[in-house]
């Protein structure tokens, strides 16, 4: 079976920087909400995105450090369970917690023009677009279980932590490029949105599908079919809210009251 | 007297103005119900069949993942739709109702006969017998369709007393 013995240690110093790292970004954001908070032509920070990026953020570390990640590296249904929880779940909060808008409101204006051209260069909207961000995500999951990559990741451990940055970050990635909680330059419209979301919401059910009947290399049966199972409702479970918050955005942005001025006749 | 005449009207035409909104509301949460009723009743309760029986037939794979993820976000945009509607005072009740069972009938034919039948992804249930389960199955998908076309039929369009007029919102 998988050998992991000879980067046990290595392993548990990246369990450290992890954890560090993780408690940095969670401090960062509740600092930042703070101090925003006392430009007095701002209103306040609203609490609820302190809990989702908290939340968010402890899902990062329990998806890497800890009894879960622990047991992903031997049993594949935990590995699909810490994979939903890093790719999927964590990604939907930190989008929701709207983290851009936070820094541009703490940074000083100078900086925050800076930022703000920044991200609307062409790497930023070339990896924010719909088919872009989805290809990342659903396309890295692909070649991640059908080729020696799932294998590689767990006897190399440089290998393992581009392919977790790459989980969380592809999910983040694709998430904001579906649905427009922070300010977003170069909008697609919902419905482009909507048929990108099926087709990437599609890869994702096959993927599940084809990995419940192909387990991939070094995954017991029993595991691979536990795990497609797990990546195929849990997928749909998370894509449910990413689906209606999209169907939100559109319901309130085509609301009759905001135009009935233009046209009443 | 007059007021009630004129609210009518303008009730009326609201309705006729968005006809095909109710319609795609309908047909779109029409075809989510019913994947989300044999997903849940067929796979997960009875045990019938299970979202992947063959591990041969690629095409079928990827139709059922496609016709999945459809309709897990017509559900929901069917609803939203609907939301809509009923917001702009747009909602025709009867029209909705038809192309909701227009949409469930025309998923369910289409399941029964191209997915189970031509890609033989699955089977209903894996008895002998299986082609009473084929009729029963598609004749209620037939009943659907034809019940689901009527009330279409019968709520399409009339003369529009405002056709020609720009009425996008």
């Amino acid at each position: 079976m998988i050998n992991h013995g000879h980067h046990e240690s290595g392993l548990q110093s990246m369990d450290w920087l992890i954890a560090v790292v993780v408690l940095i970004l969670i401090i960062t954001y509740i600092g930042a909400g703070l101090i925003s908070n006392k430009k007095k032509h701002l209103g306040t920070w609203p609490f609820y995105r302190y809990i989702l990026w908290l939340i968010g953020f402890l899902l990062v570390g329990v998806s890497l450090v800890g009894p879960i990640a622990e047991l992903a590296h031997r049993h594949f249904t935990a590995h699909m369970l810490s994979h939903l929880l890093l790719g999927m779940l964590a990604p939907l909060l930190l989008a929701l917690a709207a983290p851009t808008t936070l820094l541009l409101r703490m940074l000083p204006v100078q900086h925050a023009r800076i930022l703000s051209k920044l991200l609307k260069t062409p790497f930023f909207s070339l990896v924010r677009h719909p088919i872009i961000a989805s290809v990342l995500n659903i396309g890295g999951l692909w070649v991640l279980y059908t080729t020696n990559l799932y294998m590689l990741m767990h006897e190399n451990i440089f290998v393992h932590l581009i392919v977790h940055f790459h989980i969380f970050a592809a999910g983040y990635l694709f998430t904001i490029s579906m649905i427009y909680i922070d300010p977003t330059p170069h909008r697609f419209s919902y419905l482009y949105r909507a048929v990108v979301f099926v087709f990437a919401l599609a890869g994702h059910g096959i993927l599940s599908k084809f990995i419940y009947a192909n387990p991939p290399v070094g995954v017991p049966k029993e595991q691979a079919e536990a795990g497609g199972i797990l990546m195929y409702y849990g997928g749909d479970a998370i894509d449910i809210v990413i689906i209606f918050i999209l169907c939100l955005h559109w319901y309130r942005s085509t609301s009759p009251k905001s135009s009935l001025h233009v046209s009443q006749n | 007297m007059l007021s009630k005449n004129v609210n009518e009207t303008s009730l009326y035409s609201t309705k006729s103005k968005y006809a095909g909104r109710n319609l795609l509301s309908g047909l779109l949460f029409g075809i989510g119900l019913v994947a989300f009723i044999d997903e849940v009743v067929f796979h997960q309760l009875l045990h019938w069949h299970h979202f992947y029986d063959r591990s041969t037939t690629e095409i079928g794979l990827i139709s059922d993942g496609l016709f999945h993820a459809f309709s897990w976000f017509a559900t929901i945009g069917g609803l939203f739709l609907f939301a809509d509607l009923r917001r702009r005072n747009g909602l025709w009740l009867k029209r909705w109702i038809g192309s909701i069972l227009l949409g469930a009938g025309l998923f369910q034919l289409y399941d029964g006969t191209v997915q189970h039948k031509i890609m033989k992804i699955h089977q209903i249930r894996y008895v002998d017998n299986v082609i009473v389960y084929d009729i029963v199955w598609n004749s209620v998908a037939g009943l659907l369709i034809v019940i689901g076309a009527i009330l279409v039929f019968q709520t399409r369009r009339k003369a529009n007393p405002l056709k020609g007029m720009n009425l996008d919102d």
